[in-house]
């Protein structure tokens, strides 16, 4: 059939099943929006900046397990997603951003809009094209999708010249991807699986060290499986929060810099880590020399070049996660029993018993920790939780009972403020059934706050929970810490009225302080069904607990807070 | 574990137009060493062999394997062990100095004099990299006025 170029990459994202794309128009990229204009296959969201485009598309990526995609025009437009690929890039999540470029005989030529978006992505997408032959576009629109969704999952940028979105050729979408020098390894070695097995039945203190590679690989329940057959205890990264469910025995909780106590102790103590999708990043080990000092390593992922990077492994799994661990729960089957590791559970029990994740609450003033559990009292497994960076987001993972998989949204790997309002629009376009939360500071929300406009036209109700401690929580708290309370920058007292900024874009807002207005806001903004800031004052002083400083050892936590409420 | 190994790996790779800034980028931005780099096409594919030259401890050495491999383009990446390689070095000396010697001089080196013109003498070399340091070093005595490296090429045995 022929038609223009723009009207491929319409075909290509309808035959990819794709049902919404997010984007902003442009010069470059004005071939593409006329088709889209002309097409009923797919939704197209206007966000009010490309890089919110880009993380409501994450967003849905990670809320549907789908490839988001994203829109954009050359330049400013390409280079304002640049932070949204690179979100999406550090976590590993499954995207396809389509930019305009201008036209090929202007390109290298310092025409209007015109950037190096290939060049620029590079380092922070799995894989770019820039399309120099129309011929090639409908084979690059089926290989970037494939390659974003398999092996080690990532954003894949495909830049198209304007010139190629006009001109007129025969199309014909591939059935099959036939790129020779990419062939992910997905099954784990056979005899590498047999050893690991052998390791466990051998280890007297066993530990699941459970990373986001699980969400992506959907093997949850063949963990849950696997830590059940043995009563194997369990600790999650930031980005595996859900995984086991808040309410399993088994697990211990989030693990690193701020990690609960027995979950680092776990880590300090275990003789074998069974690391599954987890990359051993530096807010989860502290101290590489200390970390799993007693521990051989096994480590499973579909990235073999984690494997080794930065902890010497005994036991490399190649593969998916979800393959391998279905071939040990076959190897452990009727050897292993749920008591093996008792004394090993009580140990950790005991650890637990004596620093629990706890706070303290008030009756004067909203606690943050406070606002978290209570929208899980509420809202439970029923809510997608998204977050930004910061405080917020520490405290989010820590106090939120998660209990599914895809129930928890955030940036972990580059620590994105202005993540979480865009992702949470993307995660609940994905999944319009689930009540979606974003719990946000006064900082972060500021860093996107233009997509209140995009929530109100299309009708997307987040509800954003801005935890206000009128700071840069975290830089603050750093700051109390380590550099002699110098608060350098980060004193946000002066800030929007919040509530009638969310109205003044056709949202809802909610000054809160106090526990029962924060009930009487939450209940108003789900009967709503509108965008919505809660707004919630809570105390300004509070830290994030426990801490490991910075390159420290696991093992040696702050545990309390000393700091004096001003 | 400051020990750093020198490594010479050859990375074979589709012939388009941004893959050895594929290459060089990965190695800038995980802050790996290049001594030298060369890349050429293979004859009669459409696939080009980068050979570099890196030093590193072993577990950079590891991740430089990996992590090239990782990307898209990159068909096999050869860490070299048992191989032959050869590195060329072109020399301008004066006019004023001894053709003979440097003929000398180049020979030793399995090289010859290729150029002579009216105010200079141009002469190359073609050996293992460790040769042409020692062919350099050698040269000085006879006043180089440029001295141009190329990178090495390495080909298993």
């Amino acid at each position: 059939m022929k038609m223009n170029g723009a009207r491929m990459v319409c075909e290509a994202l309808i035959a990819e099943g794709v049902k919404t794309v997010f984007g902003y128009p442009g010069g470059a990229i004005m071939n593409v929006y006329d088709e889209i204009y002309k097409q009923d296959g797919f939704e197209h969201i206007l966000n009010r900046h490309e890089q919110a485009s880009v993380h409501a598309a994450d967003g849905y990526a990670r809320a549907t397990g789908e490839v988001g995609v994203a829109m954009v025009t050359s330049g400013p437009g390409f280079t304002n997603a640049v932070t949204g690929l690179a979100t999406a890039y550090m976590d590993s999540i499954p995207m396809v951003v389509v930019s305009g470029q201008v036209p090929l005989s202007l390109i290298g030529t310092d025409g209007f809009q015109e950037i190096d978006a290939v060049g620029i992505s590079r380092p922070c997408t799995k894989h770019n094209y820039l399309v120099r032959e129309l011929s090639d576009l409908p084979r690059i629109m089926k290989e970037a999708f494939h390659i974003a969704r398999t092996g080690r999952p990532g954003p894949v940028l495909v830049d198209i010249p304007k010139d190629i979105t006009a001109e007129i050729g025969d199309f014909v979408y591939p059935n099959s991807v036939n790129i020779p020098s990419y062939k992910p390894t997905t099954k784990g070695n056979n005899r590498q699986i047999d050893k690991a097995v052998s390791a466990i039945l051998k280890s007297k203190k066993p530990l699941l060290y459970i990373g986001g590679g699980v969400v992506l690989s959907n093997a949850s329940d063949l963990v849950r499986k696997l830590a059940d057959m043995g009563g194997i205890p369990a600790v999650e990264t930031l980005m595996a929060r859900g995984v086991m469910g808040h309410s399993n025995p088994l697990l211990h909780g989030m693990l690193g810099m701020h990690g609960n106590y027995s979950s680092n102790m776990a880590m300090s103590e275990t003789d074998l880590v069974i690391s599954l999708g987890a990359r051993f990043d530096d807010r989860v080990t502290g101290k590489l020399s200390e970390f799993a000092k007693y521990a051989d390593v096994i480590h499973v992922d579909i990235d073999a070049a984690n494997i080794g990077k930065l902890v010497a492994v005994d036991y490399p799994i190649v593969g998916d996660v979800y393959g391998v661990l279905e071939k040990m729960i076959s190897g452990l089957e009727g050897k292993i029993k749920p008591d093996r590791y008792a004394n090993w559970r009580e140990v950790l029990e005991r650890y637990n018993t004596l620093h629990p994740q706890s706070y303290r609450d008030s009756d004067e003033v909203i606690k943050p920790q406070w606002a978290i559990e209570r929208v899980g009292e509420l809202l439970g497994e029923q809510a997608i939780i998204t977050s930004d960076v910061g405080q917020h987001q520490m405290w989010t993972a820590q106090h939120y009972p998660f209990d599914r998989p895809r129930q928890w949204i955030n940036s972990g790997g580059l620590g994105t403020m202005g993540f979480g309002f865009p992702a949470a629009l993307g995660a609940k376009r994905g999944c319009p059934e689930k009540t979606v939360i974003n719990f946000t500071g006064d900082g972060s929300i500021l860093m996107n706050m233009q997509e209140l406009i995009t929530a109100s036209e299309y009708k997307i109700p987040v509800i954003n929970i801005i935890l206000n401690n009128r700071f840069l929580g975290m830089v603050r708290q750093w700051q109390s810490f380590f550099y002699d309370e110098r608060y350098a920058e980060t004193d946000l007292s002066y800030q929007p009225n919040f509530k009638a900024l969310a109205e003044a874009c056709g949202g809802i807002g909610y000054d809160v302080t106090s526990k029962e207005e924060f009930d009487a806001a939450l209940e108003d903004a789900i009967e709503k069904d509108r965008v919505a800031f809660i707004n919630v004052a809570i105390n300004r002083f509070e830290n994030v607990l426990p801490m490991v400083p910075a390159g420290g050892a696991l093992y040696n936590m702050l545990l309390d807070d000393q700091q004096e409420e001003k | 574990m400051s020990d750093k190994t020198r490594r010479v790996v050859s990375v074979l790779v589709e012939n388009e137009s941004s893959v050895l800034s594929r290459v060089s980028g990965l190695f800038a931005g995980r802050g790996y060493n290049i001594e030298t780099l060369t890349v050429a096409p293979v004859p009669d594919t459409n696939r080009s062999r980068i050979t570099i030259v890196t030093k590193g401890s072993q577990r950079v050495l590891e991740q430089i394997t990996k992590q090239l491999h990782k990307l898209i383009p990159i068909h096999k990446v050869v860490e070299h062990e048992e191989m032959v390689e050869k590195e060329m070095v072109l020399a301008k000396f004066p006019i004023t100095e001894s053709l003979a010697d440097i003929q000398a001089l180049c020979d030793a080196y399995n090289g010859e004099i290729v150029n002579v013109g009216s105010d200079m003498i141009i002469g190359m070399a073609a050996d293992e990299p460790i040769r042409i340091k020692h062919f350099i070093e050698a040269s000085s005595r006879y006043n180089p006025i440029e001295i141009v490296r190329g990178g090495v090429v390495a080909i298993e045995r």
